[in-house]
């Protein structure tokens, strides 16, 4: 099936929320904190400004708390009085006019009393640094398996690496956009995020509201990728605020600029290994410790750090493993969701330390990796028994076959003994994904699904979850128009709006299709029951006109089913304890990189990239191949690129000039395949497939690098300077 | 001087329109006309989305002013015909969409003059739309199947 709303997007049709027609509104802009820590010591409304047309929110025009409820309520939806991080916003202001309401916030002067802050989660903060708890720690994790201290006593061989990777901006093409005003009494808002049910709850916290004085929908998002999973509440609340305060309608619209400073980021992280090993290639023990930038707020990084850390031993099985894990408090813009969610950093480090280890034991890469990877019947670090019959050596064998390693390998011997300017390398990285919320995450969130049938025959999805691009409702689609023997035209997706779908949960964590694509499949299932059809005779017509001839006898009523979860049998996580079965189900990747590299300008070039991966069933194959290309190439712009720079916390080349993303000719084509082996907790067997590409391509390339130049890089973005520094 | 007025024609339509003189072409058709297809990603010439043909071909309009297209012929994403845009539809050229109009526009300029690809490839073609959702393999194959298509018709 083709992308549902794919030639309104092509035609220009789909409305994001820029394109939504609004009538007598007023713009809403932000100021923000000039300086990383301290007390706000006056505000001054400059000259130049009819003040007596600007509406102006500060904290104290709050009904409820001043937080933005998320996992801690430590955020302040307004600063005040105080500042932990640059670009905090302090100050609210609106305008009918975009312009004038853009330099009535210029206008306004913040004077901050500085105080010593804290910037580098590297080294240990100095008393006058400590802002969190008695040691600067928003959220320490740890994981323990077996005996590492033994088993690194008695190693043959113990390998040590440490492994660095920068912060990473979502770049999602369209900023954050947010539509708030009063219906009635009802307080509305409309925008470009990922879950609309945080934003409710964001709002009925700090605005002081119950649900039903409330309504959150979402519009047509121009990506997330965990972007839009957080930082939609703070603009939401910031739009309501003043939408409330002007009695109008009030649009607030991110420039570019504004976007990339203010806004989340991936957290950085600096992870060390220590390995124990024998001379052929077994791993006996995994010592990690892995550290992340959290910035000045909590927000989501507990989440991040506990994935961070589940995925840190990588897809091997090793009977000893201790990973410890920590977020640094940092006077920082606080670091955020991104796709992955800590994953792709953990990843790194182990994919790259394993090249590391091969070369330290005189081993082939590829060889050790196939040596360590999980069998069926082995545990994963958290003691997960794994057993779902996949493959996996035969997920790496399929990359070497496609992307002819050992041929390539013999090829760039020749090639760079020849070559006085340029080096080739095959590098690959072998990694895993567990789709859905980690441990109990899928029991608290309770998410519930509506499918329910129209009076013309036809049958509506009814979900929270939210279109940005991965291809959501087309999949919604597809999987109840195949359970009901529809065509895929007789099945629609409402409109996430609060008003109107259950919660089934963010949009996150890999789960849409599989999580939530279950419960569609269930939700079918229970309406056809309240039909009084079966599986077999409630398809196709015979359903259409079951719903009709159900409206014919119930005018004016609602047909709906609901599906709430309920957890796979057998899956039991212990979250004191970090032991058990962390995600339902992995995914499993093995990623091929062959990188070419200008000696003159120490500028690498991905010339191929092979990725295979096994995803329990493929859904809609044009979607899930533009799944993993575009993650690919986000995960190589990591890698290669992307690079943050920081003045005072905040990113300083916060433009498209200066913060470079890969464009279509910094790429090669991404050669995609899956691997199948049906999981039965999934619809049609499928398991989560977003994030999974954001862990391979990093350390793939890096370590094709390494093999070209024969050096050793640790740390990514993996700048031309970095790697001249190298040499 | 606050405000200047300009013609030109947008989609083939003769417009009279009078606009403060620091207006982008970006803005015109979006807020003035209705057209909204036309896409801001960055607002300084970066990353394509709101490529508009003038004259036939594409720029960046936001690095435009609308006051200095006089007499010019805009085209924007909405002069497409959509079954002229069915391989981008079938070979994943879309995603999340922001970024779409900007590819459509730069990817039709290819298929007007196919001879472009005498002396570049498509991918360097493409270079000036940014597209974080598809990897570009999507776009650049659909391109390949519409010029396939269009050598067949
Ligand atoms: S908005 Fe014009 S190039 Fe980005
Ligand atoms: S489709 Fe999302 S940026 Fe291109």
């Amino acid at each position: 099936m083709q992308r549902r709303e794919g030639l309104a997007k092509l035609t220009g049709q789909e409305r994001y929320v820029d394109d939504l027609p609004l009538e007598d509104f007023l713009w809403g802009m932000t100021v923000r904190s000039p300086a990383p820590r301290g007390r706000v010591t006056a505000v001054r409304f400059g000259k130049g400004v009819d003040w007596s047309q600007v509406v102006v929110v500060d904290a104290k025009d709050l009904p409820g708390p001043n937080v933005v409820k998320l996992i801690e309520e430590d955020q302040p939806v307004l600063a005040a009085g105080y500042v932990r991080h640059m670009h905090e916003p302090i100050l609210l202001v609106a305008h009918r006019s975009r312009d004038e309401a853009r330099r009535a916030a210029m206008a306004v002067e913040i004077v901050v009393e500085p105080e010593t802050p804290v910037f580098d989660f590297r080294v240990t903060p100095v008393t006058n640094q400590i802002q969190y708890g008695a040691d600067n720690v928003l959220k320490r994790l740890k994981i323990e398996k077996g005996d590492v201290a033994t088993a690194l006593k008695d190693a043959p061989v113990v390998v040590e690496g440490t492994y660095e990777t920068g912060a990473q901006e979502h770049v999602y093409l369209e900023n954050q956009s947010m539509i708030a005003w009063l219906d009635g009494d009802v307080l509305t808002v409309t925008g470009s995020l990922q879950c609309p049910y945080y934003v409710l709850a964001a709002l009925k916290h700090t605005l002081a509201r119950d649900e039903s004085r409330l309504r959150v929908i979402h519009a047509p998002t121009g990506g997330g990728f965990g972007g839009k999973e957080e930082y939609p509440s703070h603009l939401a609340l910031h739009a309501s605020l003043l939408a409330l305060k002007a009695g109008k309608p009030v649009k607030m619209i991110y420039d570019r600029s504004e976007d990339m400073a203010a806004t989340t980021k991936r957290h950085p992280s600096l992870v060390h290994h220590r390995t124990g090993i024998t001379k052929d290639g077994r791993l006996l023990a995994q010592e990690i410790d892995v550290v992340m930038d959290g910035g000045a707020y909590v927000t989501l990084s507990p989440g991040v750090l506990s994935r961070g850390i589940i995925h840190a031993a990588g897809p091997y099985a090793c009977d000893n493993v201790r990973i410890d894990g920590r977020v640094m408090f940092t006077n920082a813009v606080p670091f955020g969701a991104f796709r992955g969610f800590g994953a792709p950093q953990t990843h790194f480090a182990n994919e790259r330390h394993m090249d590391v280890v091969a070369r330290a034991i005189g081993m082939d890469p590829v060889e050790l990796r196939q040596r360590n990877i999980i069998r069926d019947g082995q545990s994963t670090a958290t003691g997960q028994v794994i057993r779902d019959g996949t493959d996996r050596g035969a997920v790496i064998d399929r990359a070497l076959e496609m992307s002819r390693y050992r041929v390539k390998e013999r090829e760039h011997t020749a090639f760079n003994a020849s070559n006085d300017h340029t080096r080739r390398g095959m590098g690959i990285a072998v990694f895993h994904h567990g789709a859905g919320f980690t441990g109990s995450g899928e029991v608290y969130l309770k998410s519930c699904v509506r499918v329910a049938g129209l009076p013309d025959g036809r049958v509506e999805i009814q979900t929270a979850n939210t279109e940005m691009g991965q291809g959501a409702f087309t999949i919604f689609i597809q999987i109840a128009a195949e359970c009901l023997g529809l065509d895929p035209a007789d099945v629609v997706v409402a409109p996430a709006d609060t008003s109107k779908v259950p919660n089934s949960g963010p949009t996150v964590a890999s789960r849409t299709s599989m999580v939530v694509g279950r419960l569609i499949e269930r939700a079918c299932g229970a309406l056809q029951k309240r039909l009084g059809t079966t599986e077999r005779t409630g398809r196709g017509s015979a359903l259409k006109d079951a719903i009709v001839e159900w409206h014919r006898t119930h005018a004016g009523q609602a047909l709906g089913a609901e599906a709430e979860y309920e957890p796979p049998p057998g899956v039991a996580w212990d979250d004191k304890t970090y032991r058990g079965d962390a995600y339902a189900a992995f995914a499993w990747g093995a990623y091929v990189a062959e990188v070419e590299v200008d000696l003159r300008t120490f500028t690498p070039r991905v010339l191929d990239f092979v990725a295979v991966q096994e995803i329990g069933k493929v859904l809609n194959d044009t979607l899930a191949r533009g799944q993993v290309q575009g993650g690919v190439a986000q995960g190589i712009g990591w890698a290669l690129m992307e690079e943050c720079r920081w003045k005072d916390g905040g990113m300083i080349n916060n433009q498209l000039t200066n913060y470079v993303i890969p464009t279509s000719d910094d790429l090669p084509p991404i050669r995609v395949e899956f691997l199948e082996n049906p999981f039965s907790g999934g619809p049609q067997g499928a398991k989560g497939l977003g994030e999974l590409p954001l862990d391979g391509p990093a350390p793939a390339v890096v370590n094709a690098i390494a093999a070209a130049m024969n050096n050793d890089p640790r740390v990514i973005p993996l700048t031309p300077e970095r790697l001249m520094a190298l040499a | 001087m606050d405000s200047v007025s300009v013609s030109f024609t947008l989609n083939g339509e003769p417009q009279g329109l009078t606009v403060p003189p620091a207006e982008r072409l970006l803005g015109t058709p979006r807020y003035r006309v209705g057209l909204t297809g036309t896409k801001e990603g960055c607002g300084e010439g970066e990353c394509g989305a709101c490529t508009v043909h003038l004259d036939g071909l594409p720029v960046n309009s936001c690095l435009v002013l609308t006051a200095q297209v006089r007499g010019q012929s805009v085209e924007t994403v909405e002069s497409r015909k959509p079954d002229t845009l069915e391989p981008f539809l079938a070979g994943g050229a879309t995603q999340c969409g922001a970024c779409t109009p900007g590819v459509v526009m730069a990817a039709s300029w290819i298929l007007e003059h196919p001879e472009l690809l005498r002396t570049h490839n498509t991918r360097e073609l493409m270079a000036g739309n940014l597209c974080r959702c598809t990897g570009y393999d999507g776009i650049v194959d659909s391109v390949t199947a519409a010029l396939t298509r269009n050598r067949r018709a």
